[in-house]
């Protein structure tokens, strides 16, 4: 898709800024309260005010899936989100996974299924697919590739990503 | 992406007077198609109403056995819900067709029916539109314009509309319920998006200060004989080079009633009531539902990547249409066109 250079815009803003905003998020358990511009998104309040860079950012105009995560346990995407309208919101990323020192079921499936190999991807992957768990919509191989499409890998890992979820679908009491 | 304010909104009336006051300003719900435009530049408001919290986000039976589903409804929760699942189980497919899970859960439907083209130029401010910027010239005429309409263009503009949802709601009859500063109205849906004209940067029929706050459907009707087919570059994740909306109402092998709509050919979901009655009262067999695509496509006009567009709608309309008079609707998931 067609990207536009800062210089082509008008030199002229005349649109006031405005001070920023504060607002509290509760990531992965923790409560946390930050200062965003009305323009920051959520993948670069993540990113650059809370230092959780696990979430990646890939197109930034959710083509991609890189910067999938949880919010009030639904999978969304990050980068077409402002920070500011999830202001009071619960939100998972993968840093928010594990528990009590143990892989969520997904991660280890992944590390069984071998499913990455850049692994830029895989973060977006994991918490997609534990939004997929949550929906309990994806029943058979088919359903799984087609509610996983939204995450793109170009490594192609594909087949093993699939396999992953279906051992942690399995796991979580799902039939896979 | 330009600096912007942010206000949000604490009930409808309220929104209703922020856009009043403040023409360059923007409703923001799921965000999907607004800030991926505002991040190139395409959108530029000064200031975004936050909608995403008014308590628009009901699906409610209405008396005359309807469905009121409100326009902060995620298409993914509009999608899955029981009673759209069991009654307007076309409407349901269409949505499942479109984007991806994590982009459905954060589509709202009123969002879906006002997301822009897909045209590369309408997201390239480096080249003339005449949607993004009024009299600059269509690049796409004699660009690229693969994707691009093949029915109801004008020589200002080719663009699609991108959306699924609404080429099920085309063919469900559905009506738009706005609220302005002077009050409610209702627009039928067909009457809702608009055709290019020399007026192509607007879309839509909705007044710039306007909220729209619900989709209202009629009565159930084609439960049974349905299908919705969406032909594009890839499985999933993609958007319709061609998509068709069938749906029958059957009396032995006679189409008794019928609706057809498409996506992917025209500025609007493009509903066709001619082709309808040209179903009706004839066998549901191959020959109706080519002459149906026939009569469709008499006045379709390719340009010069895009004219495999109407071979396609044609195959695609008799393929869609054979799918729906079989019971066989097509599967959104296993993507084996049968
Ligand atoms: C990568 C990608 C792939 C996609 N693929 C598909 C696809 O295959 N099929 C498909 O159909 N769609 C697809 N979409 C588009 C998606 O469905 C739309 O972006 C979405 O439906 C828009 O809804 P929203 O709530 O996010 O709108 P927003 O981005 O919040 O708003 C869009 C516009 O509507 C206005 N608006 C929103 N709500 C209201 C209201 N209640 N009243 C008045 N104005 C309002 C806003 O001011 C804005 O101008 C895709 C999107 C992306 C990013
Ligand atoms: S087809 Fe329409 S949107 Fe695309 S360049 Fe031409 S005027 Fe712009
Ligand atoms: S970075 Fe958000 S979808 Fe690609
Ligand atoms: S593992 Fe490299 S992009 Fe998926």
């Amino acid at each position: 898709m067609a990207r536009t250079s800062t210089a082509a815009r008008p030199s002229k803003q005349t649109i006031p800024t405005q001070d920023k905003i504060s607002i509290a998020l509760t990531v992965n358990n923790v409560e946390r309260t930050l200062q965003v511009s009305p323009w920051t998104t959520l993948l670069d309040a993540l990113r650059d005010h809370l230092e959780l860079t696990g979430t990646k950012k890939g197109c930034d105009h959710g083509q991609c899936g890189a910067c999938t995560v949880l919010v009030e346990g639904r999978r969304i995407i990050s980068c077409l989100t402002l920070a500011v309208m999830k202001d009071g919101a619960k939100v998972t990323t993968i840093e928010g996974l594990a528990a009590n020192g143990a892989l969520h079921p997904l991660q280890q499936a992944f590390i069984d299924h071998d499913a990455f190999q850049c692994g830029y991807c895989t973060p977006g992957q994991i918490c997609s697919a534990a939004g997929l768990l949550a929906e309990g919509k994806a029943k058979t191989v088919n359903e799984i590739r087609e509610l996983m499409s939204g995450n793109i890998c170009r490594c192609g890992a594909y087949p093993n990503i699939v396999a992953a979820i279906q051992q942690a679908m399995g796991q979580t009491g799902e039939k896979s | 992406m330009i600096n912007f304010q942010y206000v949000r909104a604490n009930d409808v009336a309220d929104a209703v007077r922020h856009i009043a006051t403040d023409p360059t300003a923007k409703f923001i719900a799921g965000g999907t198609n607004l800030i991926d435009l505002m991040k190139d530049d395409v959108e530029r408001p000064s200031r975004l109403i936050d909608i995403s919290r008014l308590p628009l986000n009901t699906v409610e039976e209405t008396t005359d056995g309807g469905l009121r589903i409100g326009a902060l409804v995620p298409n993914s929760d509009l999608a899955y819900h029981p009673l759209v699942q069991s009654r307007y189980p076309l409407l349901t497919s269409a949505i499942l067709a479109g984007a991806s899970q994590q982009l459905r859960n954060m589509a709202s439907t009123g969002g879906n029916l006002l997301q822009r083209t897909r045209c590369a130029y309408f997201y390239d401010t480096a080249t003339p539109c005449n949607k993004r910027t009024p009299g600059s010239g269509c690049s796409a005429i004699n660009g690229l314009n693969r994707i691009h309409a093949i029915l109801g263009t004008s020589e200002a503009c080719i663009a699609t509309h991108p959306s699924d949802m609404c080429v099920a709601l085309a063919a469900l009859d559905a009506t738009v319920h706005v609220t302005g500063p002077d009050g409610e109205r209702t627009i039928m849906f067909a009457d809702f998006h608009r055709l290019p004209g020399d007026t192509p940067q607007r879309d839509t029929n909705l007044r710039p200060n306007e909220i729209i706050t619900a989709i209202a459907l009629p009565a159930p009707r084609f439960v049974t004989n349905y299908s919705y087919l969406k032909i594009r570059d890839r499985l999933s994740y993609a958007f319709a080079l061609v998509s068709i909306a069938a749906a029958l109402e059957l009396e032995g092998g006679t189409i008794a009633d019928a609706r057809l709509a498409l996506g992917g050919v025209a500025h609007k979901p493009w509903r066709d009531t001619g082709a309808e009655a040209a179903l009706r009262g004839q066998p549901a067999n191959q020959a109706t539902f080519t002459r149906a695509a026939d009569l469709l496509l008499r006045d379709a006009k390719g340009f010069e990547h895009n004219a495999f567009k109407i071979d396609l709608a044609r195959r695609g309309i008799a393929r869609t249409l054979t799918q729906a008079a079989n019971g066989t609707p097509q599967s959104q998931a296993d993507k084996k066109v049968r």
